[in-house]
């Protein structure tokens, strides 16, 4: 990494990352509460869309560190 | 139950422990990773009396190299101390041709063999380098503890702000460059086909591998309808869930002609990370902390899925149905753009996750060495070294948790970019 410019994008990624995945996770619990036996499918698909949140957060961080 | 929660938890902070005084011993005795950090801060970019001027001040650990070091890959395979497994080095030159030796030609780095030297575990090549017999390194410098330093380290920080490392060694009076260390994004003038650590810990995996699904095909042969016993019947809840919760609803019909592949993937991946995190001899190879490893497996799914894509599929991208045509010609670029970002945050993610587990485990390592500013601090060691323990045990906790999930998404979202590729026409209304 170089200066200080890269840090505040990898930091930046992480704060959108972190808003999606919390998103994610409480809109999950949320339906979970409210539907308790879809609790397998709404895990699944909860791993998912975490997975694509965090995929772009990670690719920004990578780049961020490369650049 | 609670008596296998107790032991896990033990078992964990016993490895967190075995981490720790790993890395005492590379600090104290053998000099591998604390050298390293001091050889960078004497030469911290700065001109030969600047150098000599900070070498009064008090040194600051620094502990980025040990951290990079440790994550990365290394042509022996450090076990204890001064011991160190040998590990076949591989090098194609042009030219020359091949050449087969073992790394321990190098004796721990004080030697060059074929023109090449070992520093810090790493193979690398002597540019312009007179002769191809091993010959010993002369000193350059040797540190405070008195331990002799045979490669000189400098960071040189260009125009842009962008640092480089430079090595040199010398022999016979007489200054020689070293190449920058064969890596994916910079080229060099050979090429490394050794048996890396990681590389060793790949086949280790393998064969672990062959060992555990062979073993558990004779059972099932042996014993068809009974229940599963043993090995079998430990490995058959995560086989049956990766096959009836993952394999089968994500690629349809047609799933058990994928099944190998995901199988492989899920299990390859899993293996290797769960060896990536005993910090000791047979495992702390970090494979899939390795981009190479991950852009092949990733380079594996892109190809299983678009040679399996069918009509369908190449319609979705070049010729969106049921949009206007205006939207049809937005569609193309960016499904085109898809085709690779898919496969690439498929390999970013988990080198990604890897490396950032490695990372967190051993900065939280270097705590001690920061506490402790480099062995002069004994209490403030002491308490780096609690502090450290309670943490890594607590990270290694959760590598475990990302070790299984990192396998399992790798494997989901290969068998949802297959599903996609292989999924039969159906109507409109059903398509989300």
């Amino acid at each position: 990494m170089t200066g200080t410019l890269a840090a505040v994008g990898a930091g930046l990624a992480v704060i959108g990352a972190g808003i999606g995945i919390g998103q994610i996770g409480g809109k999950a619990m949320e339906a979970i509460a409210r539907q308790p036996e879809a609790v397998g499918d709404i895990r699944t698909n909860m791993l998912i869309a975490a997975a694509l949140v965090e995929g772009a957060a990670l690719a920004t961080i990578v780049l961020a560190f490369f650049a | 139950m609670k008596g296998l929660a107790r032991f896990f938890l033990i078992l964990v902070t016993a490895l967190s422990v075995t981490i720790l005084y790993g890395q005492e011993d590379h600090s104290g005795h053998s000099h591998t990773h604390g050298a390293e950090v001091h050889a960078q801060l004497d030469s911290n970019g700065l001109s030969g009396d600047a150098r000599t001027s900070e070498s009064a001040e008090p040194k600051k650990f620094n502990p980025s190299p040990l951290v990079m070091g440790h994550i990365g890959d290394a042509h022996e395979f450090h076990i204890w101390g001064p011991i160190a497994l040998p590990l076949p080095c591989i090098t194609y030159e042009t030219g020359l041709g091949l050449s087969f030796f073992l790394s321990s030609a190098f004796h721990h780095g004080t030697t060059t063999y074929n023109g090449f030297v070992l520093d810090h575990g790493v193979m690398r090549k002597v540019i312009n380098f007179p002769t191809r017999d091993a010959v010993d390194l002369e000193v350059i410098h040797t540190d405070e503890e008195n331990h002799p330093h045979y490669i000189h380290t400098e960071e040189i920080k260009d125009a842009a702000g962008k640092i480089t490392e430079h090595k040199t060694i010398q022999y016979q009076g007489q200054a020689y460059n070293l190449e920058a260390s064969s890596k994916i994004f910079s080229a060099s003038s050979w090429i490394d086909f050794s048996i890396t650590k990681n590389v060793f810990t790949m086949f280790l995996a393998t064969f672990l591998l062959f060992f555990i699904f062979f073993s558990m095909k004779r059972f099932y042969a042996k014993n068809e309808g009974k229940a599963p016993t043993g090995l079998a019947n430990f490995m058959e809840p995560f086989f049956e869930f990766m096959r009836d919760e993952v394999i089968k609803p994500s690629i349809g019909p047609k799933w058990e002609k994928y099944m190998g592949l995901i199988m492989s993937l899920f299990f390859f991946i899993l293996v290797c990370n769960l060896m990536g995190l005993i910090p000791f001899f047979p495992g702390s190879g970090n494979v899939m902390g390795n981009i190479s490893v991950t852009i092949v497996l990733a380079l594996i799914t892109f190809l299983v899925v678009n040679l399996s894509g069918n009509k369908h599929y190449w319609q979705h991208i070049f010729w969106m149905p049921n949009v206007p045509v205006p939207i049809k010609i937005l569609f193309i670029p960016i499904e085109l753009a898809g085709l690779f970002i898919k496969p690439f945050t498929l390999l970013i993610r988990l080198f990604a996750n890897i490396t950032a587990g490695h990372t967190i485990i051993l900065s939280l390592v270097s705590l001690i060495f920061i506490f402790g500013d480099v062995g002069k601090n004994v209490g403030g060691a002491t308490i780096g070294a609690v502090v450290a323990t309670l943490f890594v045990a607590f990270m290694n906790l959760l590598e475990l948790l990302v070790a299984f999930l990192q396998a399992f998404i790798f494997a989901l979202l290969s068998s949802l970019y297959i599903g996609a590729a292989v999924e039969e026409h159906h109507h409109e209304e059903s398509h989300h």
